[in-house]
């Protein structure tokens, strides 16, 4: 279990003052002169040595993203925060930004700083009303105190950063389309390549990274790299935030080290399974897009990305959606697919139409209103979809049906037998 | 599921001339000043987003004329942007814009009862407007507030921590104009594991 001392996210209930004043209790913004003297190639050695990954969900190594960005591009550089948090059953970013917005300010600065970025956007989903409030006043704060602005922090370094809301589409959290959406666009994605490290927004170099990985960035070189690669284990080191929601006795956000056992996870932070562990059907260990794993997983899997990768899921977002025995297995699949066919932003072929047909496939499968051959075909169908998508909203609607065929396809033929049986 | 956002069509106010308030007027100069002086198409969020809250929370033809004229794009663009992204309603609601997240995490927690209430205390449909105005009801897919699921998101504010004693209790107290308390209904300070019931 992680030790207190070895939290980054000292205030991530709001139990203390999220204001300037409180955080710079916490240590934030105490030496951020010095983190910058040590020199934009320092730091990104400092993260790529911490072997810190992406939080944001594909989890790529955080020092190799930031040391893709040129060096004298010649053109403005621009560091985009990814405040979009929409993947089901994840609510983490929300609790850093209303709870210890300075955390994520302090990052940015430092991270903008390796990247040569004068200029910093965070894009937040438009349903956080409270959460951009809160944080648009603590950034007022920040360029109050000098923090950020014009020679920040007394570095010579002039930095802004600038708030924007988004309204409302989960497609926006894929990197290339939240840059259409900030040059006020749809946000449909981009093709790769380019990539956003080449020509991002406006066409310049940008780096795209998820709030949880810019908001650690700054303890990471505080305390040093040692310090943060030494939690975990090797390849999937430090703390994390798990986001445990569904049938569990206390659902909530908590830091964690990485690769703490599932069971573990949910019987001590959680309050355990509601009906207690024998009770447990089902668990989505990283968010909606990941495939769900069976009581028989759960018992022994280690929440970190090699581990869960091993028994054919992922770690994702860390949002660990538990599910008792008393759930209805395939609507709750059925209703991730509506999600997907609600979000798809119709650009391309496969996941338009196909994720509308899965959807509408699942809705029968509830009653077991199919066919035997079906299930083949809607796992074919899947297959069809995966890879063919510019973005990965396409694989991301594909896994969850894989994963329920993968464990739970017993259960769907029973219902067809059930049926044909009633129907006859 | 119907949503005001999400359907194409775009009606027209009668005899409606869509301006800007003055104090908005301001907060545009401040909007702008965010992106680079030749990328200010990039502010069509931002400002879609005022002109729905001067109008009364829904986009009429007029309003999205008068935001391709600020930012001199040309209407179409606007359009685009208005329609692909789904808080932006294109039909008026009602006083109350009731949304209540229908996406797995909430509904383990039991989401489909609140949709029941929702309908016998507003006395409407779900995606519709009642009679008097008062509520437009609609399931949403999430809101990104799962550890207190379930919840609902009425206007700006979130609600979370529900069941269908106290979410009857808010829509009833927002009926009666009383003021309601937002965030956990159990009195949770934000996502700390332990539930306070008694709080």
């Amino acid at each position: 279990m992680l030790k207190e001392k070895d939290k980054i996210f000292k205030n991530l209930y709001g139990f203390e003052d999220w204001k300037l004043e409180g955080a710079k209790k916490r240590g934030i913004w105490s030496n951020t002169k010095e983190l910058i003297k040590m020199g934009s190639e320092k730091i990104v050695e400092e993260i790529k040595n911490s072997q810190l990954r992406g939080r944001g969900g594909a989890g790529f190594p955080a020092g190799l993203k930031w040391s893709f960005m040129p060096k004298d591009s010649g053109k403005d550089h621009y560091l985009v925060v990814n405040a979009d948090e929409s993947e089901p059953g994840t609510c983490k970013d929300r609790e850093i930004m209303r709870n210890d917005p300075h955390l994520l300010l302090e990052g940015c600065l430092v991270a903008s700083f390796a990247m040569h970025a004068h200029t910093c956007y965070i894009y937040i989903r438009g349903e956080y009303y409270s959460e951009s409030s809160n944080l648009q006043k603590a950034i007022d704060e920040a360029y109050a105190n000098n923090l950020i602005g014009k020679n920040a922090c007394g570095t010579g370094w002039d930095f802004d950063i600038y708030l924007h809301r988004g309204a409302g589409a989960y497609i926006c959290g894929e990197e290339t389309a939240l840059l259409e959406s900030l040059e006020g666009k749809k946000g449909q994605p981009r093709l790769k390549p380019p990539f956003p490290a080449g020509a991002g927004l406006y066409g310049c170099p940008t780096t795209v990274t998820n709030v949880e990985t810019i908001a650690v960035s700054p303890t990471i070189l505080r305390r040093g790299s040692k310090w943060f690669a030494n939690l975990g284990s090797v390849n999937n080191t430090g703390t994390k935030i798990f986001s445990i929601s569904g049938h569990v006795n206390n659902p909530c956000n908590v830091e964690e080290e990485m690769g703490i056992p599932l069971k573990e996870l949910i019987e001590k932070h959680a309050g355990g399974v509601i009906g207690g562990w024998e009770n447990l059907l089902a668990v989505i260990p990283g968010g909606a897009s990941v495939p769900l794993l069976p009581k028989s997983i759960c018992d022994t899997v280690r929440m970190d990305f090699d581990s869960l990768k091993e028994v054919q899921s992922g770690l994702g977002t860390a949002a660990v959606i538990v599910m008792n025995k008393s759930t209805d297995i395939v609507e709750a699949i059925a209703r991730l697919s509506h999600f997907y066919k609600h979000e798809s932003c119709g650009q391309c072929t496969p996941c338009r139409e196909g994720t509308g047909w899965m959807y509408r496939m699942m809705e029968k499968m509830i009653h077991g209103n199919v066919e035997y051959k079906d299930i083949d075909k809607i796992l074919d169908v899947t297959k069809q979809i995966e890879g063919h998508t510019i973005c990965a909203l396409g694989d991301a609607a594909a896994w969850p049906i894989q994963g329920l065929f993968r464990h739970f396809r017993p259960e769907i033929e029973k219902r067809i037998e059930e049926r044909s049986r009633r129907v006859a | 599921m119907y949503h005001p956002g999400t359907n194409n069509k775009v009606y027209k106010k009668i005899n409606d001339n869509f301006e800007w308030s003055s104090e908005n007027f301001k907060k545009i100069s401040k909007i702008i000043k965010k992106y680079p002086s030749n990328r200010i198409q990039s502010a069509v969020i931002p400002l879609l987003d005022l002109a729905q809250r001067q109008n009364n929370g829904w986009l009429s033809k007029n309003s999205m004329e008068k935001v391709a004229e600020t930012l001199s794009m040309s209407y179409i663009r606007v359009l685009e942007v208005a329609t692909f992204y789904s808080m932006f309603n294109l039909e008026p609601i009602g006083k109350n814009f009731v949304q209540i997240c229908r996406t797995t995490p909430c509904w383990l927690r039991g989401s489909d009862k609140l949709s029941k209430v929702a309908q016998e205390v507003c006395k409407t449909n779900i995606g519709e407007t009642s009679y008097d105005k008062i509520f437009t009801v609609v399931e949403v897919e999430c809101l990104g507030a799962c550890c207190n699921a379930p919840m609902v998101q009425i206007n700006d504010d979130y609600y979370e921590d529900l069941d269908e004693e106290s979410f009857k209790k808010i829509l009833q107290d927002l009926k009666d104009n009383k003021s309601i308390k937002v965030g956990s209904q159990i009195g949770r300070k934000s996502s700390q594991p332990e539930r306070k019931f008694d709080a």
